[in-house]
């Protein structure tokens, strides 16, 4: 059974949504950074644009969507001990851990090279997190495709 | 996989390619209104383009597969109520967002308009073009929009 296709009891419905906006705020941030980094030609305001989007919009996204993801996985019991993993949590969970690692990586480079535009430098340390972005928007859509086709 | 669950893995991922290009759109809307000079306007312009094919792609593939899915999968049909609604939503968004569109590209057309001229300066018409109230009001009512279709498809009411 799929995501968005089930009708699930009443009581899961919010943590599945808060789960999945949270997601798609956090893909719409790392997109926008990614673009927004990608164009800006090593000028200033977009390198800014660019990191604070996956900053002050990416990071709130990716609150939101571990929180929903736990509350969620609390309410269908896959959090109970020795109830089975399906192969498709065990994706999402994999994506959202190493991608929080990946994000976060991206995230203190990208701030790193943002203090350091003051001096004419950094440009090159954002494009680190240009690249670090395009890779998560990759996961993303495998993470995606996972939680809604329910691969066995 | 069976085939109607790639479809529908394919319909999610439009879902999200239209919220990821909507969540592009309020950023570049808070960004334009901070300025007034027709090059860091028009720099905006390659993001933009990004946000329409995302929105374009998302958008589409979200009508096109999620019909598609009313017929094939087992269930629901087309004339379910919280399917009609939902397409009856997508049309209103996306009459929204093309008005939106509409309203940004003025801020875009005058900063190019002003730049083949060779006047690089601040300006404040297009100051005021980048900071179109209506603009911002269309951009909320269409997000509201969509975010009602999103609890349309969780909550799927009558189903």
């Amino acid at each position: 059974m799929s995501v968005l296709a089930t009708v699930r009891p009443d009581s899961w419905n919010f943590p599945v949504f808060l789960h999945v906006l949270g997601a798609m705020i956090l893909v719409g941030a790392v997109l926008t950074g990614a673009s927004t980094l990608a164009f800006a030609r090593g000028d200033n305001r977009m390198l800014r644009l660019g990191y604070w989007s996956l900053l002050a919009v990416g990071l709130p996204g990716y609150v939101i969507m571990r929180i929903g993801a736990q509350w969620a996985a609390s309410r269908e019991g896959f959090d109970e001990e020795g109830a089975p993993e399906p192969t498709w949590l065990g994706i999402g969970y994999l994506i959202a851990d190493i991608g929080l690692l990946v994000f976060l990586i991206a995230l203190i480079v990208g701030g790193v090279g943002v203090y350091r535009l003051k001096t004419g430098k950094g440009a090159g340390l954002l494009k680190g997190t240009m690249i670090l972005s395009l890779l998560l928007l990759a996961a993303f859509i495998v993470a995606i495709w996972a939680m809604s086709g329910k691969p066995d | 996989m069976s085939f109607d669950d790639w479809i529908l893995a394919l319909h999610v991922l439009s879902a999200f390619a239209y919220v990821g290009g909507i969540v592009l759109f309020w950023i570049l809307v808070v960004a334009v209104r901070r300025t007034d000079l027709p090059e860091d306007t028009i720099r905006m312009g390659p993001v933009g383009r990004v946000g329409n094919a995302s929105v374009g792609i998302g958008a589409g593939g979200t009508i096109l597969l999620g019909i598609f899915l009313a017929f094939s999968y087992g269930g629901y049909n087309i004339w379910d109520g919280w399917i009609i609604a939902a397409i009856i939503l997508w049309f209103v968004a996306a009459a929204l967002g093309r008005r939106t569109g509409e309203a940004y590209m003025e801020g875009m057309n005058k900063a190019l308009e002003l730049q083949s001229a060779g006047q690089t300066g601040p300006n404040a018409e297009l100051g005021a073009l980048n900071r179109t109230q209506s603009g911002v009001v269309l951009h909320a009512l269409a997000s509201i929009v969509v975010l009602l279709i999103l609890i349309d498809m969780i909550w799927k009411p009558g189903a």
